[in-house]
């Protein structure tokens, strides 16, 4: 008895299978935004400050309902706000900062320490222009500290923050979170938002 | 040389398909690798405006979403005003609080001061209710917060 070739399989609905699994793959996942701007609500606090602030180290940004800017009582566009913002930080009116490369002008902030941005909003803003402001002032604050970073160990802050972040970076962490907090000290993120 | 019978008819051998399953088993493991179980199901419209100040969220299961935008287009029965959408119905600002402390119940007891609250809003929302939210979630001490936006450049975008 001759042994019959055994016969092949047909593989023509393998194709089905397989467009059936990524059909229902599509349908039913999605790919995730999951990254965003990080921060941190005042807690509801009844105490007020009493710590008096002089008016120089605040500068006020007000968004209005049209999403117009006006920045320390003056009409401002969006692009202008960064670099206002980092002439504020840095000034250092009073000499106390060493670091700081600003005009040193009597009229601005006296040391990064002590200066504070605040951010009002009205309900009829758009929350584009409220991210977009959060995210110019949130820029501000870490370009000055990759500056800083950068001229005192030689690493941007952010390639020291990815480093932190990074599980394979053989270094020393302790060390890198004590630098880290270090240029965080140095500028201070002092963002309130008034009601 | 007959030896060798010559092939009869001259036809081309058929292009064989077994190897088009392997192309779709491709496609299907990027998207088995690429993408996520989806959590909510989105009844509103959501466009996340762009930021480039932006840090990536880790630790998924320690996160709480607040989504908010105007109901999408199968749900416009729903009105066309800002919502607010706290897993998969609509909530109003008032629900926030249950909300977060049946979130804090569900984790352990350690991992509470880690719990953060994404907000992820429309970029056409009002901030009005933003500021609602934001109140609420003072109120109930939840304050670690994050914009959920996506990368990209903030000029331009009109």
């Amino acid at each position: 008895m001759a042994k019959r070739a055994a016969p092949e399989v047909n593989a023509g609905s393998m194709a089905d299978i397989a467009f059936l699994l990524l059909i229902f793959f599509l349908v039913t996942t999605t790919i995730e935004t999951d990254t965003g701007i990080n921060r941190k609500l005042p807690p509801i606090d009844d105490t007020q400050q009493d710590v008096i602030i002089k008016q120089k180290n605040i500068f006020t940004v007000l968004i209005n309902g049209k999403d117009q800017l006006l920045v320390e009582d003056e009409i401002m566009e969006l692009k202008d706000l960064r670099k206002a913002a980092k002439e504020f930080l840095d000034n250092g009116g009073d000499g106390t900062c060493d670091y700081c490369q600003g005009k040193k002008s009597p009229s601005s902030s006296d040391n990064p320490d002590k200066a504070i941005i605040s951010v009002k909003n009205e309900r009829e803003t758009s929350y584009k222009m409220y991210i977009s402001v959060q995210n110019e002032l949130v820029a501000a604050y870490n370009e000055l500290r990759d500056r800083r970073a950068l001229s005192k160990y030689g690493k941007t802050f952010s390639d020291m923050q990815a480093d932190y972040d990074d599980v394979n970076w053989p270094g020393n962490k302790e060390k890198l979170k004590e630098k880290l907090d270090q240029i965080k000290v140095e500028y201070p993120q002092k963002l309130s938002e008034v009601q | 040389m007959s030896k060798f019978k010559k092939k009869q008819g001259g036809s081309m051998p058929a292009i064989s398909t077994a190897s088009l399953p392997d192309i779709i088993f491709i496609l299907l493991f990027f998207f088995m690798v690429a993408t996520k179980m989806r959590q909510n199901t989105l009844l509103i419209k959501n466009d996340l405006p762009y930021a480039d100040q932006v840090e990536k969220l880790d630790k998924k299961d320690l996160v709480m979403y607040i989504y908010a935008g105007k109901p999408s287009d199968a749900y416009k029965k729903y009105g066309t005003e800002t919502r607010i959408q706290l897993n998969d119905k609509f909530a109003g600002v008032e629900d926030i609080a249950a909300f977060i402390a049946s979130e804090r119940a569900s984790k352990r007891e350690e991992l509470v001061p880690f719990l953060t609250t994404a907000l992820k809003v429309d970029k056409d929302a009002n901030m009005g209710l933003i500021g609602d939210i934001k109140q609420e979630l003072r109120k109930v001490n939840a304050l670690k917060i994050n914009y959920t936006t996506r990368r990209g450049n903030v000029f331009d975008r009109r």
